[in-house]
């Protein structure tokens, strides 16, 4: 019964999409069609798991997720501040910010950019999530710890983005505001870094995700006994899946609210770019 | 060649940060022991006493290659205190995931070019896919595949899939859109068929797409292998040398498994651009 339920949304689901891609593109059918696909995903494994008769220790329903994250939002609440506000958030401004003082300080001279940048495109490709039980043991079991584990990951993105961003101006850019007789400093404020702006946002946003990864496997190495990574793994161990997928409901909110954030705040700062021109 | 110098000078100066840091970190922890021994402990003495204790809280780098050369050319390769033999856990559980990351990721993206209905439902939900914390989650995804009997490498390697995936959907989907309108056409007035199309003109168009993403995903697999073995009880591999090292306080152990990690990394994204180099030049592209 629920198999047949399952194939059916499937079906519905899909001729729908067929349906809504083969109309004029707009903004509504845009929006529409990754909508109709979340929710029939939803569905389908809603079927599967009932239908199949899977053991929630394995795979929990998504009601039943939706069931759990009603009864312990409190305990979610706790957790979401510990390790996105505290840890996440404020590791993320840190090293962000760190990161394009470096930047501007980098493409000042010559020389630290040509030694700088290819140590930090080497760093930004290695496994830095390990240097995680270094910064735990340091920086204690707090969310100074995640916090500190988060300025280090997000440190080189930024920096590398943000470098490449501030060298993107034409000779012709800056030689017209050698004309109008602009400093270094004014030159940097009105021209060189709004133009830096796409590429930093570009760095910023994966920031952002690494962040959230950042705080949370941080927490894996010794936390307090709150916060979304040691909910995660106690739980995994008491066979408490649903309180798990709650927990991962959480941080996928709050990483698209994040990445969403970032996103509007570009699209309101790089208006001028032809990435966002003529789309609305 | 001109960056050379640049390059060394940061990596020296990084080096004498380094050993900085680590006097300071660890001076503490020496005059305390000087002090319960009623030795007098400065100058010179003490630099060398933090640079050569058992536990620092920041070894000085010659005793991190020390240990380095010692757990690989010192250690027989199939011992368990040899990081050859947990770097070869991890690397082979990364050359898995990054492998079926590919497979996934190339398919994903040949739906999303020739097909529009997959492409407008399906890419939203690569990208949303990204912004879950997906590492957060390795440790149910090792525990649930362990309760259906699924152990040992493959648990590992899906998380790394599932993090070498997107880079490689999202450059290939870019790649095989990059031939030009004009370039189309000509295929056409050819009357070229879609399979001869892909294979004569899309495919070729985005290798050099497939091998930038390609490094990009091996790095996240190499990390989502690491993580995924932290949750397993530091059985084999360097996520669990890290995990081991962290609970019995060996800070020199987390380094070199640290920077065991880094060489694998480098040696792999190395490798890659080897191939590409030599696939494109062969192609005629660079």
């Amino acid at each position: 019964m629920w198999i047949a339920l399952g194939i059916l949304a499937w079906v519905a689901g899909w001729a729908l999409n067929v349906w809504l891609a083969g109309r004029a593109r707009s903004r509504a059918t845009a929006l529409a069609v990754p909508v109709v696909f979340g929710l029939t995903i939803v569905i389908v494994w809603e079927a599967v798991v009932r239908g199949f008769g899977i053991s929630p220790v394995l795979l929990p329903a998504p009601t039943a997720i939706a069931a759990e994250f009603g009864q312990s939002a409190g305990v979610l609440w706790e957790d979401f501040v510990q390790t996105v506000l505290k840890g996440a958030l404020s590791g993320y401004v840190i090293g962000c910010g760190a990161a394009l003082l470096t930047a501007v300080v980098v493409d000042r001279f010559d020389f630290l950019r040509r030694g700088l940048l290819p140590v930090g495109n080497f760093v930004a490709a290695l496994p830095i999530v390990g240097t995680a039980p270094i910064l735990v043991m340091w920086f204690g079991f707090d969310w100074q710890s995640k916090a500190a584990v988060v300025v280090v990951m997000v440190f080189f993105p930024v920096l590398v983005n943000a470098v490449e961003g501030l060298r993107d101006t034409s000779v012709m850019q800056r030689d017209l505001m050698r004309t109008y007789a602009a400093g270094y400093w004014t030159t940097l404020l009105k021209l060189r870094l709004p133009a830096a702006m796409p590429f930093i946002f570009n760095g910023l946003k994966i920031a952002s995700t690494l962040a959230l990864i950042g705080a949370i496997v941080a927490e894996f190495f010794g936390s307090p006994i709150r916060g979304m990574g040691f909910r995660i793994s106690t739980s995994v161990g008491l066979l408490a899946l649903d309180l798990v997928w709650a927990e991962i409901v959480v941080a996928a909110l709050a990483g698209s609210a994040f990445y969403g954030g970032l996103a509007l705040i570009e699209k309101a700062v790089t208006f001028w770019h032809p990435s966002q021109r003529g789309q609305g | 060649m001109r960056s050379v110098l640049p390059v060394l000078t940061v990596v020296a100066v990084i080096l004498g940060l380094w050993y900085a840091a680590s006097v300071w970190l660890n001076a503490q922890w020496a005059l305390d022991m000087a002090a319960r021994q009623d030795r007098e402990l400065g100058g010179i003495a003490l630099v060398l006493d933090t640079w050569s204790q058992d536990k620092p809280k920041l070894p000085a780098p010659h005793q991190v290659a020390a240990e380095l050369w010692k757990t690989t050319i010192g250690q027989n390769i199939t011992s368990k205190r040899s990081l050859v033999y947990h770097g070869w856990v991890t690397l082979s559980a990364t050359l898995a995931g990054f492998g079926l990351g590919t497979v996934l990721g190339i398919s994903l993206a040949v739906g999303i070019v020739y097909n529009r209905v997959m492409d407008m439902s399906v890419m939203p939900w690569v990208i949303a896919s990204q912004t879950i914390p997906i590492l957060a989650i390795a440790p149910m995804i090792i525990v649930v595949l362990n309760a259906m009997g699924i152990s040992g490498l493959l648990p590992k390697a899906m998380i790394s899939m599932y993090l070498s995936f997107f880079p490689v959907v999202v450059g290939m989907v870019k790649g095989l859109r990059s031939p030009s309108r004009m370039q189309l056409d000509q295929m056409r007035t050819w009357s070229a068929t879609r399979p001869q199309e892909f294979l004569r003109l899309r495919l070729p168009a985005s290798m050099p797409y497939l091998f930038a993403s390609m490094k990009i995903a091996m790095a996240a697999s190499l990390v989502g292998a690491i993580v995924g073995e932290l949750p397993t009880g530091a059985v084999a591999g360097l996520g669990a040398r890290l995990l081991a090292g962290s609970y019995y306080g060996q800070t020199i152990q987390i380094w070199s498994a640290l920077f065991m990690a880094a060489i694998v990394a480098a040696g792999m994204v190395g490798l890659i651009g080897l191939i590409q180099r030599v696939t494109l030049k062969r192609m005629g592209m660079t």
